[in-house]
């Protein structure tokens, strides 16, 4: 006689002291890409124990493997960058002052007058600007570059610091009401994400972890993660931006992307993948019967690690789903706790109904 | 010790104190020169005078320190969609707006904080006139995170918008932080009151921590009319080099303090002042301000029938940005050179401030 089967467990995201504390850490760590070792130590700490393998491979991705049970199960990868933009100092001018340039998309209109840390030792600095009483009408009129910028550790503080060093914004996690205000949320959400998808693994499939490396300067890591994993379906979970502001003149703003309290954002195209359409069917049918609310992220240009997942080996049918955040890419973003509760639930709900008749359809 | 410096400057510039709404900075302020002073009052603006009474006889001659309080801030203009448009108060470069921290005071909130950013909206929501160069500042919005119906139940159009970066010490001995101008100035006065606490001076001397300097040197001008002092030593930031610093008005961030010389200042004070310097191996710039030095030293020149005054200058990189920076140093020497001359002022000193 077959066993009955369990009824699956409940799973109920909250964001409560503890959870809060994780994605703090989470946020608050110094991981700009190529130097990704600060948060790569926070996923394997956290995952100890938790999975049947986990390992690093050649370029910093964290792989962890967690096995379901029964037969015919889909090896799903799910992918979340840990990387984020920052800055490598290149320069010591001597007496604390530093050269730097950025790493991955920074707007150098986001860089002046703010607070970095630098270093493993989360050295703290600052980028000045000239003040205001020395520039004239004409220079306010200009972009400073970061070749005119300087992080400032202070006199002395060429001892600790040097060039090759990497830096990020000083920020550090704040609940503001309903929101979660931070550095790094992208894609520090979808690290905090895929850590509880490993801590709570549906038993239904082999759950195929990657924390890849690199995303923001060209999703390196991904690609070399889904050839290891050699996975039947891809996931990349990220944060997306939301350009849900009002219109200078007041117009309706049809360029949006997505909206804060809108729910998970599915997607059907970016710049760098058209989404399985089949997946695509399967995430909104979950919501739907889950009662989760969702929305499209609005085709438009950008990218996740789904663009090179996609193309690895034979090919892999993938899809991306993030949180909406505002303000990516600079000192402070903003994400909604209940965008991001929802989302884990989403990708939970669907990983647990997830079987092998799904690639059998055909498109 | 009455007071620390460092924890004392940490708690000023962690607290707001716009010009025209100081009082949460005065607060701070008065709690310090309670204990170092025989007598506190108020202006009719909100200037914090502090009196400590010297020796002489009466009816005795008052030198006054003026170190304005007031902070360069942000101001509602507007709400839409749960977003806010701001105009500013005092002179903020609006480059160094996107991403910053700052607190909104909102008036219906309780608490009244709410902590907030300022943000850039993407291009696709501006006209095409605000460029890709630096957006003016009527393109940039304030974000509190909260809901669009929470916000328009908090906030009201003029409630003020302040910094919020934190003080953070930096090497070198160095402090960062907003609205270090000028309460590295505030400190430095603290620093002469508290040395002499244990000094025997003839001279009354008043500390005040000036209201609305950043809009037009308000409580520098109307102070010293309260006042009425013989003579007025002004103490303000002044620019370090640095990135963005590098000529010939501007000087080592720890090396040494600044003494105007210029219009604003009468020149036997300097000369007084800088030997005292000299006696006390204060290391002294001498800083060129051929007509004006932006400061209440102005306003206090011209008060009334017109007052003696002498400027003090420590400097600081990066001026009115969160960020701004000074070595504690040049606060400590700043507070040492007043407390040095105030000693050794003798009653008839007036007599020798002579034009020549």
């Amino acid at each position: 006689m077959a066993k009955k089967m369990e009824a699956p467990k409940m799973f109920k995201p909250k964001m409560g002291k503890k959870e809060l504390e994780l994605l703090g850490k989470l946020t608050n760590a110094l991981a700009v890409s190529g130097d990704e070792q600060e948060i790569r130590q926070i996923v394997m700490d956290e995952l100890e124990g938790f999975a049947d393998e986990m390992r690093v491979d050649h370029l910093g991705n964290v792989l962890v493997t967690k096995l379901g049970k029964g037969k015919k199960r889909l090896r799903v990868m799910v992918a979340a960058h840990m990387d984020e933009v920052g800055f490598m100092l290149i320069k010591d001018e001597g007496k604390g002052i530093f050269e730097f340039r950025t790493v991955g998309g920074i707007d150098p209109r986001q860089l002046v007058g703010k607070q970095v840390i630098v270093g493993r030792d989360h050295v703290p600095g600052i980028i000045g600007a000239k003040a205001i009483h020395l520039t004239t009408p004409q220079e306010r009129k200009q972009v400073l570059p970061v070749t005119q910028l300087r992080i400032d550790l202070g006199p002395g503080g060429s001892t600790k610091a040097k060039p090759g060093d990497r830096a990020t914004f000083a920020t550090e996690l704040q609940v503001l009401g309903p929101t979660l205000c931070a550095k790094a949320l992208d894609n520090r959400l979808g690290v905090y994400n895929l850590i509880q998808l490993v801590k709570n693994a549906p038993e239904n499939i082999d759950l195929l972890a990657a924390f890849t490396v690199q995303e923001e300067v060209g999703l390196r890591g991904a690609k070399v993660a889904a050839f290891s994993f050699n996975p039947d379906i891809g996931i990349a979970i990220d944060s997306t931006p939301a350009f849900d502001l009002p219109d200078y003149h007041g117009e309706e703003n049809t360029q949006y992307r997505t909206h804060l309290d809108g729910g998970p954002a599915i997607y059907v195209m970016d710049g760098a993948t058209i989404a399985d359409r089949r997946l695509v069917d399967w995430l909104v049918d979950t919501a739907k019967a889950e009662n989760i609310p969702w929305q499209f992220r609005q085709p438009a240009p950008g990218g996740t690690d789904a663009g090179a997942i996609h193309r690895v080996r034979e090919g892999v049918p993938s899809v991306s789903v993030s949180v909406p955040g505002r303000y990516a890419h600079s000192a402070a973003g903003m994400a909604r706790i209940d965008d991001e509760l929802n989302t884990l639930k989403l990708l939970h709900a669907a990983l647990a109904r997830l079987d092998e008749k799904i690639l059998l359809r055909q498109e | 010790m009455t007071f620390e410096l460092i924890p004392f400057l940490k708690d000023m510039l962690s607290a707001p104190g716009l010009s025209g709404y100081e009082r949460p900075i005065r607060d701070i302020i008065s709690r310090a020169w309670e204990p170092l002073s025989d007598e506190l009052s108020l202006s009719n603006l909100g200037s914090l005078l502090a009196l400590k009474r010297g020796e002489g006889p009466e009816p005795r001659p008052t030198v006054m320190i003026a170190v304005h309080m007031d902070a360069i801030g942000l101001m509602v203009t507007a709400i839409e969609d749960g977003f806010l448009r701001f105009t500013q108060v005092g002179g903020v470069d609006p480059r160094i707006l996107p991403g910053q921290p700052v607190i909104v005071h909102a008036s219906n909130s309780e608490p009244k904080d709410l902590p907030a950013l300022v943000v850039m909206p993407p291009a696709q929501l501006l006209p095409k006139e605000a460029g890709t160069g630096p957006l003016a500042q009527a393109y940039l919005l304030v974000d509190t995170g909260l809901r669009a119906k929470d916000v328009e139940k908090l906030v009201r159009v003029g409630d003020i918008i302040s910094f919020a970066s934190k003080p953070e010490e930096l090497a070198g001995d160095t402090i960062a932080g907003h609205t270090l101008d000028n309460r590295a100035s505030v400190a430095a006065a603290t620093v002469a009151l508290e040395m002499l606490q244990k000094r025997r001076h003839q001279w009354d001397v008043v500390a005040d921590a000036t209201v609305q300097e950043e809009v037009g040197v308000i409580g520098g001008l109307l102070d010293p009319i309260k006042i009425k002092p013989d003579l007025a030593i002004v103490v303000d930031v002044t620019f370090a080099t640095g990135p963005g610093g590098s000529g010939s008005t501007n000087f080592e961030l720890g090396g040494g303090i600044s003494m105007n010389w210029g219009a604003n200042v009468h020149p036997a004070l300097y000369k007084a002042l800088e030997e005292t310097a000299k006696d006390c191996e204060i290391p002294i710039y001498k800083e060129f301000s051929p007509s004006m030095s932006g400061t209440d030293a102005y306003g206090i020149q011209v008060a009334e029938e017109g007052i003696s005054v002498v400027e003090i200058g420590i400097p600081l990189r990066y001026m009115h940005t969160p960020v701004e920076q000074v070595a504690i140093k040049d606060i400590q020497r700043a507070g040492r050179l007043m407390a040095e001359f105030i000693t050794n002022l003798p009653l008839d000193f007036m007599n020798t401030v002579k034009w020549e």
